[in-house]
């Protein structure tokens, strides 16, 4: 079997006395779907903070392709090809949309410029693929509605080309059409063979998407399990009780 | 969108595009403007009033330029003109003793005033650069460490300079002082119509680019207005410059300075002042930093979103270390004009300054919640504050009043820009 796309071994972090992240394993394979689970505060988005840069794990290791790599900063992350869209979405409300989705990578002209134009129409096809109805490209994202500013972070994770993409709460604010498309975009990317975590509450959306599913509590792995092994039962029950029924019995 | 049905409906400005805050603030100052004219039976609109205006405000404009960068990423920057003080006193003295003294260098050496400069925009550059590390990578708040540069650096100035006045300055540095140092009238149209060109050249080829890319763009008349206006503004400002003549004592002192043979009937303008050529300069490529380069785009991001700029991959303790680097560069040329401007360095110079700049930058609708402000806009509000100032000193307000008269237009100018915000629901 080749290499994870990505593998996080025995990764920790802690802030202050919070063990905000405790000797997390996790791996995740080319065209698959990791979904991660868990109450609020179980450490899901520290744990794939540490992977996209944001964060510098205190002990563990990250391997990427069979490599061992390195990430002190999200450039680091970026360079692997990771992308991240975080749950906080990221993005500078003064810009527009264009600007926010090219930021730390914008297109110049020859003379080293920035090149408005050419992002702005780079934009506007990309939009014109995830939401059709989006046409507010000169506003600043904070004349947005919350669907709206995740479309926009939505598109920049998935303009430049990722090998692996990380979606924490990707669709939390998306309306029932929005969340559909975002779901059949993840269908498609698994199908371009992306490795995808994926960070949800909705237990059911879950199952449809994922082809695995963790659940994390307390900072602690509680288990992983292939969506077919299980059913929404068992994953409810795993996320409130911290114990793996089936490791149980 | 498409473009006939709807281009009669659009209101007129809407279609000039022309950004209502600028509109605002051009209204303001010409509000002022006038005003003051009324009060003044005519003196304040008179060429020999808008040239010495303008002079006046060139030191402080240049540094609200980079102030614009400062505030827009939440920090505020207290050492301006201490800093200016400290640059000042370096090339006072780089320029009489110095260079003369240590380097064997005459006084009137044509390198001189040159190698002054330089080592007053590394001064300038050196010390902003340290504001900025203490500030992005020790994260001491920069009201802080600029308050403490505030005291430090304008004391270095007078530790420099043994507390004394320093001059007279090199006769070529004190070029760039204002009066002291202007283009005479060819020269000044030939700079106000290659500026006209290069203008309506950008304004064209931004037009280009977007049906390059079939954006909508404005109606072909209101392009054409737009380029009137510009073209318009730009020569009429030369013309008003040209028009003041220089007097007929100061023609009599050396009639071939002004290409005369006697002084009899030699009529002369000033033109342009190298210090506004200066200030025009720094306009254009601060602008230019701002729209037009990733740097400008970090520093509105950051000012934006700190914790996006970060997770964008932006490095935003350099970025810090970069803007009051360049505020010090700027303070540096500032300090360049005021002092050549005074022929001397003198212990108390730029004292208050960092509040005008502030205010400037300020007025001219620099949000200190960060994110938004506009180089153009800084300016404008030097102008204002200048304004003010000049105005009621010719009316014969007494300073006390003068001072209470600007700080409740300070207060009055934000309020207005707040509630402007408001009304068009921006953030
Ligand atoms: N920057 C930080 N500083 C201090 N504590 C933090 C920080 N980030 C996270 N924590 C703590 O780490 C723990 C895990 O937080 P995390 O954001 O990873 O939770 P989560 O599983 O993503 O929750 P949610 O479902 O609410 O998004 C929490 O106890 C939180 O308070
Ligand atoms: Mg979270």
């Amino acid at each position: 079997m080749t290499a994870p796309l990505a593998e996080m071994k025995n990764v920790s972090i802690a802030f202050g006395g919070v063990r905000a992240v405790d000797n997390v394993s996790i791996e995740l394979h080319a065209g698959e779907v990791v979904g991660l689970l868990g109450h609020n505060g179980a450490g899901k988005s520290t744990l794939i903070k540490m992977l996209s840069g944001a964060y510098k794990m205190d002990s563990g290791e990250i391997w990427i392709e069979g490599n061992k790599a390195t990430i002190n900063s999200p450039r680091d992350s970026r360079d692997y090809n990771i992308e991240t869209i975080y749950q906080t979405l990221a993005l500078a409300d003064n810009l527009d949309a264009a600007s926010n989705l090219f930021l730390g990578r914008e297109l110049t002209t020859s003379f080293g410029f920035v090149d408005d134009s050419q992002m702005e129409a780079e934009t506007r096809k990309i939009m014109a693929r995830l939401n059709p109805n989006f046409k507010k490209l000169k506003e600043p994202v904070s004349a947005l509605s919350g669907g709206q500013r995740q479309s926009v972070a939505i598109a920049r994770a998935v303009y430049f080309n990722a090998k692996i993409l990380i979606m924490d709460e990707p669709t939390a604010a998306l309306g029932v059409h929005e969340t559909a498309m975002v779901a059949e975009l993840i269908g498609e990317l698994k199908k371009q063979g992306l490795g995808i975590f994926l960070i949800s509450h909705d237990t059911r959306e879950m199952m449809e998407l994922c082809d695995r599913v963790s659940v994390m509590k307390n900072g602690q792995m509680v288990g992983t399990e292939r969506v077919e092994d299980v059913t929404e039962d068992d994953i409810l029950s795993m996320i409130i009780l911290g114990k793996n029924p089936k490791e149980a019995a | 969108m498409s473009d006939t049905p709807n281009a009669q409906k659009r209101p007129f400005l809407k279609s000039l595009e022309i950004d209502t805050r600028l509109l605002g603030m051009i209204g303001a100052f010409l509000l002022v403007c006038i005003v003051f004219n009324l009060l003044t039976d005519g003196r304040f609109l008179t060429p020999r009033n808008i040239f010495n205006l303008t002079i006046q405000t060139v030191s402080v404009a240049i540094m609200a330029t980079g102030m614009v960068f400062v505030i827009v990423t939440r920090h505020i920057d207290l050492s301006v003109g201490a800093l200016l003080a400290t640059c000042t006193a370096v090339m006072g003295m780089t320029q009489t003793a110095w260079l003369p003294e240590i380097f064997g260098m005459e006084l009137g050496h044509p390198l001189i005033p040159w190698i002054t400069i330089a080592v007053g925009l590394i001064t300038g550059a050196v010390i902003g650069g340290l504001q900025g590390w203490l500030i992005g990578y020790q994260a001491i708040p920069a009201f802080i460490v600029t308050l403490g540069g505030l005291l430090i650096w304008r004391n270095v100035g007078w530790h420099l300079t043994d507390g004394a006045t320093i001059g007279p300055l090199d006769q070529t540095f004190i070029l760039f002082g204002g009066i002291s140092g202007t283009m005479g009238a060819t020269w000044s149209w030939v700079i106000g119509i290659a500026a006209t060109a290069a203008s309506l050249l950008a304004l064209w080829s931004g037009r280009r680019n977007k049906q390059k890319h079939g954006f909508p763009v404005k109606p072909a008349w209101a392009e054409a207005l737009m380029m009137g206006l510009v073209a318009a503004a730009i020569l009429g400002f030369i013309a008003i410059l040209n028009a003041y003549t220089v007097p007929d004592r100061v023609i009599a002192r050396n009639p071939s300075l002004y290409g005369c043979e006697t002084a009899e009937g030699c009529v002369a303008a000033y033109g342009l002042p190298y210090s506004v050529l200066v200030l025009i300069a720094v306009a254009i490529i601060m602008t230019v930093i701002a729209l037009r380069t990733r740097l400008g785009r970090y520093i509105f991001a950051t000012g934006g979103n700190p914790d996006a700029a970060e997770l964008s991959g932006i490095n935003t303790r350099l970025l810090t270390v970069k803007i009051f680097a360049m505020v010090g560069v700027l303070s540096a040329i500032a300090g360049v004009v005021a002092s050549a401007r005074l022929g001397y360095h003198t212990n108390d110079i730029g004292t208050l300054d960092e509040l005008r700049v502030i205010a400037a930058a300020v007025i001219g609708g620099t949000a200190l919640s960060g994110g938004l402000g506009t180089i153009y806009g800084a300016i404008i509000g030097a102008l204002i504050m200048q304004s003010l100032q000049s105005g009621m000193a010719m009316v014969g307000v007494d300073a006390p009043y003068q001072n209470i008269v600007v700080g409740a237009v300070l207060v009055l100018a934000v309020w207005i820009d707040i509630q402007y915000r408001k009304r068009v629901g921006a953030k």
